[in-house]
C-alpha cells in the first residue's frame, strides 16, 4: 500500500492503482475524457494532467501508478496551464454545435471549460468538416465533428460487448471515430456508448431533440425488465407535455450499482418503458363501463366472502404488495407466477427470467399452481388477476371461457389488453415507476424501487388498492404506506428480518437463502 | 417594518393667502404655452432649430417614432429559402421568467442546420416584454423591433401567437391561410404537420 499525497492530502492507495483512482479514492475529482474505470486505459485525452513533484513534466493522472513518497499536485498553476492547454487543442476543431446538441447540459467539453479552460479562443483556422447525423445503428446517432477520439466507445465494443464495431480511422485532423465497413451498431448494449461518451459525438437517437437535459427530473429505480434489475436513473418532466406528446418519462439511464449492473444497461431495458405513458388503463371499468374505485371496491368487498377465490398475482408486484396479498386472501388459492415462455438471455446482465420479482414471490412461499385449470373446472368462481393478459398467455378462446364461467373476473393491471375488457372489474393500477417497493433480483439481492411520479389519472398503486380491500372485507391491516408494510414483512419472514428501507439503501442488500 | 411617520408641513401665511398661488401656477402654465407658441413659428421659419418644443401626436394615425432599441412586440428571423433561422435550442423557453414560450424541435433534413422549431409559440398575453429571449439567442433568431405595440385582442386565445405570425409581423390574427412550405405544427390544421422540406427544395412560398 504506497502512501502518496495529493493536494495536501496523505492517501494510502492500494498497490498497482493510478494516481486518478487514488485522488477518486479521497473525493478530488481530476477531469477525464478517455479514462473510464469500467474501461481498460488509453491515456489519450491528456485532460487530466497532474503535477508531480520532482518530475519535468507533467503527467497523466489516469496512467500514472501510485509510488511511495509521491507528490501530486491537481491544482498547481502549472497543471492548470497544461489542461488549459490540451482544452484548447481539444476544443480547436470542435464545432458551435452546443444550441443543437442534445448533450449540452450534460457535456463535460461545457463543463471542463466552465471549470478551467475560460480562455480567449487563438483558433483563426477553418475548422475540419466531417460528417454529421449519421445514424450508426437502431438507438444511436454519430456526429463525427462533435468527436474528440476519447475511444471509449472503441474500448466499450472491444471490451464489453466484445463486438467490436467502432474504430478510429485516419490520422491528425483528418481522425474520425467510424464504424468499420459494413457494420451497424446493432448490439444488446449498444445504447451504452451513448452515456460513455463524454461529448456530444453519440447522441441517442429516441431521446433527439425531444427535451434539453436541464429540464429534466431525475428519480432513482430498478429496471423491471428482467430478474437482474439493474440500476437506473428515470428521467423525466412534468411540467413541459408538449415536448414528448404527454409522455412523462424521456429516457433511461443505467445507475451504478457494482454489484449488479456496474455501470451498464441492456437496450431493451433501456427503451422499454413505453408502456408507462401509452395504452394505460386509467379509469375503473365496469364490463369495459366507466366505472368509480368506490363502486368497484365496494361490490368486490361484498360478493368476495361468499366465493372461492383464486389469485393470479405477478412477479412483477414489489415484495410488499405479494405480502400483503398473501395477508389479505390468505384462504385463497394463489399463484405468483403463470407459464411464460423464457425472454432472450447472454452471459452479461440479460436473464431470460423478464419478472423483476421471482424470487421475491418465490421467498414470500407462492407455490405454482394452475389456477386457469382450476377456473375451468369450476374448483373456484372468482378470479382476480394481477397484470397479466390471458389472452396472450392461454388464448383469447380461454379467455372467453374464463369469463363466462367466473361469477367474479377482477383485472387489475396498468395497462389495456383483453382480459381488461372482459373482466367484471378492470381496476388501473399504478406502473412500477409510480409506486415505492423493493424487488429481489435474481441474485438474492433486495433493491428499492422508488416513486418518480404520482400514478396517471385514476390508476392507484396496488398496494393501496389492497389495503382498501381489506379493510372493507374487515380483514384491516394498520399500515400507511409500502415502508410500513415492508417493516411488517421483516418481523415476520426470516429472510428479511431486521431489515428495512434505510438498510437497502440505494444500492440494495444482499439476502442469501 | 418601522412605521416612518410623514408630517404633512403646515401653509405659511403666504400659500394660505390663495390668489398668489393661484397666480404662480397660471405663470408656469403659460410659460410654457406661450414657449413652445413661440419655438413652433420659429422652427417653421427656420430658426432656433437647437430647441426643442413639445409636441402632441395624433395616436394612434399619427404613430410616434420608437428609439431603436425600444421591445416591441416579437419576430423571428429568417433565411433567405423562407425557413426560421431558430435552431430550437430552446434557451428562450428557458430564460423566460413569465414561461411564454413553447417550442418543439424537429429534424431538419440539412445536417448542418439539424435542429429547427416546429412549433414556436408566444403566448402575448403571459409575456412581460423582457427581452431575456432576444438577448439569450445564439443564432439572432428572434427579436423584438417589429414596431408592433398595439398588440389588443378579444379573446385570451388570440393573444396566443404562433410561428406564422412571429416570422411574417405583419400577420394579424385570425391567420387566414398557412403559407409556410416547411413542416411546422399550425394551428390551422389543428396542430397536424403541414408543409414538406420538398416545397422548401422547390422554392415554392
Amino acid at each position: 500500500m504506497p502512501a502518496l499525497t495529493i493536494d495536501g492530502r496523505r492517501i494510502d492507495a492500494p498497490d498497482g492503482s493510478t494516481v486518478i483512482q487514488a485522488a477518486e479514492q479521497a473525493g478530488i475529482f481530476i477531469a477525464r475524457y478517455c479514462y473510464h474505470p469500467g474501461l481498460s486505459i488509453a491515456g489519450n485525452c491528456r485532460i487530466c494532467l497532474v503535477e508531480v513533484e520532482k518530475n519535468p513534466k507533467l503527467q497523466i493522472a489516469c496512467n500514472t501508478p501510485v509510488m511511495e513518497g509521491m507528490v501530486v499536485h491537481t491544482n498547481s498553476g502549472k497543471a492548470e496551464d497544461g489542461r488549459r492547454a490540451v482544452l484548447e487543442f481539444l476544443l480547436a476543431n470542435h464545432p458551435l454545435d452546443c444550441p443543437v446538441c442534445d448533450q449540452s447540459g450534460e457535456c463535460d467539453l461545457q463543463n471542463f471549460y466552465m471549470n478551467f479552460g475560460l480562455y480567449d479562443p487563438r483558433f483563426e483556422e477553418q475548422k475540419v468538416k466531417k460528417k454529421k447525423a449519421v445514424a450508426i445503428g437502431p438507438h444511436v446517432m454519430l456526429d463525427q465533428e462533435r468527436c474528440i477520439l476519447c475511444s471509449r466507445c472503441v474500448r466499450f465494443t472491444d471490451e464489453i460487448t466484445k463486438t467490436g464495431e467502432f474504430g478510429i480511422f485516419n490520422r491528425g485532423d483528418k481522425a474520425e471515430l467510424g464504424l468499420f465497413p459494413g457494420q451497424t451498431l446493432d448490439n444488446a448494449y449498444s445504447a451504452n456508448v451513448i452515456d460513455i461518451c463524454p461529448v456530444g459525438a453519440l447522441t441517442e437517437m429516441d431521446f433527439r431533440f425531444k427535451a434539453r437535459v436541464w429540464y429534466l427530473s431525475s428519480a432513482p429505480s430498478v429496471c423491471n425488465g428482467c430478474a437482474q434489475g439493474c440500476n437506473i436513473d428515470v428521467h423525466f418532466v412534468l411540467n413541459r407535455p408538449h415536448l414528448n406528446d404527454g409522455a412523462r418519462i424521456m429516457r433511461l439511464k443505467p445507475r451504478y450499482n457494482p454489484d449488479v449492473n456496474q455501470w451498464w444497461m441492456c437496450d431493451e431495458g433501456r427503451f422499454g418503458f413505453g408502456w408507462i405513458d401509452r395504452g394505460r388503463l386509467t379509469k375503473v371499468l365496469h364490463h369495459g363501463v366507466q366505472s368509480a374505485w368506490d363502486e368497484a371496491m365496494a361490490a368486490i368487498a361484498s360478493s368476495l366472502p361468499q366465493l372461492r377465490l383464486g389469485v393470479i398475482a405477478s412477479a412483477q408486484l414489489t415484495v410488499e404488495e405479494l405480502f400483503l396479498i398473501r395477508e389479505v386472501f390468505h384462504d385463497a388459492q394463489i399463484t405468483a407466477s403463470v407459464p411464460e415462455a423464457p425472454g432472450s438471455s447472454d452471459d452479461f446482465l440479460i436473464q431470460a427470467d423478464k419478472n423483476p420479482n421471482t424470487l421475491g414471490a418465490a421467498w414470500l412461499g407462492f407455490a405454482q399452481r394452475d389456477i386457469v385449470h382450476d377456473a375451468l373446472q369450476g374448483r373456484i368462481d372468482a378470479l382476480w388477476v394481477f397484470g397479466h393478459d390471458l389472452a396472450k398467455l392461454f388464448g383469447e378462446e380461454t379467455l372467453q371461457e374464463l369469463s363466462s364461467k367466473l361469477r367474479l373476473f377482477v383485472y387489475s393491471g396498468t395497462n389495456e389488453n383483453p382480459t381488461s375488457s372482459s373482466a367484471t372489474w378492470a381496476l388501473p393500477a399504478a406502473a412500477y415507476l409510480e409506486k415505492e417497493g423493493t424487488f429481489v433480483n435474481c441474485h438474492g439481492r433486495i433493491q428499492r424501487v422508488r416513486q418518480a411520479f404520482p400514478p396517471l389519472l385514476d390508476s392507484r398503486e396496488d398496494w393501496r388498492l389492497l389495503l382498501d380491500l381489506a379493510r372493507q372485507i374487515n380483514r384491516p391491516r394498520h399500515y400507511r404506506n409500502p415502508q410500513e408494510i415492508f417493516l411488517g414483512l421483516a418481523a415476520t419472514e426470516v429472510r428479511f428480518k431486521n431489515l428495512n428501507y434505510e438498510a437497502i439503501g440505494t444500492q440494495g442488500f444482499p439476502l442469501h437463502d | 417594518m418601522a412605521v416612518k411617520v410623514v408630517r404633512r408641513r403646515e401653509l405659511t401665511f403666504w400659500e394660505k393667502l390663495y390668489i398668489p398661488q393661484i397666480l404662480s401656477g397660471l405663470k408656469i402654465t403659460s410659460k410654457h404655452f406661450f414657449r413652445n407658441l413661440l419655438l413652433h413659428i420659429a422652427h417653421r421659419l427656420g430658426l432656433l432649430k437647437h430647441l426643442r418644443a413639445s409636441v402632441t401626436y395624433q395616436y394612434p394615425e399619427e404613430p410616434r417614432p420608437l428609439m431603436s432599441r425600444f421591445r416591441s412586440r416579437h419576430r423571428l428571423t429568417v433565411r433567405d429559402e423562407g425557413t426560421p433561422r431558430c435552431v430550437g435550442c430552446m434557451l428562450c423557453e428557458t430564460v423566460c421568467p413569465a414561461k411564454c414560450i413553447t417550442i418543439l424541435a424537429g429534424e431538419h433534413p440539412d445536417p448542418n442546420v439539424e435542429k429547427y422549431p416546429v412549433r414556436f409559440d408566444i403566448d402575448l398575453g403571459v409575456c412581460v416584454y423582457c427581452g431575456y429571449c432576444v438577448e439569450v439567442c445564439p443564432e439572432d433568431a428572434i427579436r423584438m423591433d417589429s414596431g408592433i405595440l398595439d398588440v389588443a385582442a378579444y379573446s385570451r386565445e388570440e393573444m396566443k401567437l404562433d410561428i406564422h405570425e412571429l416570422m411574417n409581423p405583419a400577420l394579424r390574427k385570425p391567420v387566414g391561410e398557412c403559407n409556410l412550405p416547411f413542416p411546422h405544427q399550425c394551428r390551422l390544421t389543428g396542430g397536424q404537420i403541414k408543409g414538406s422540406w420538398e416545397e422548401v427544395a422547390s422554392g415554392r412560398r
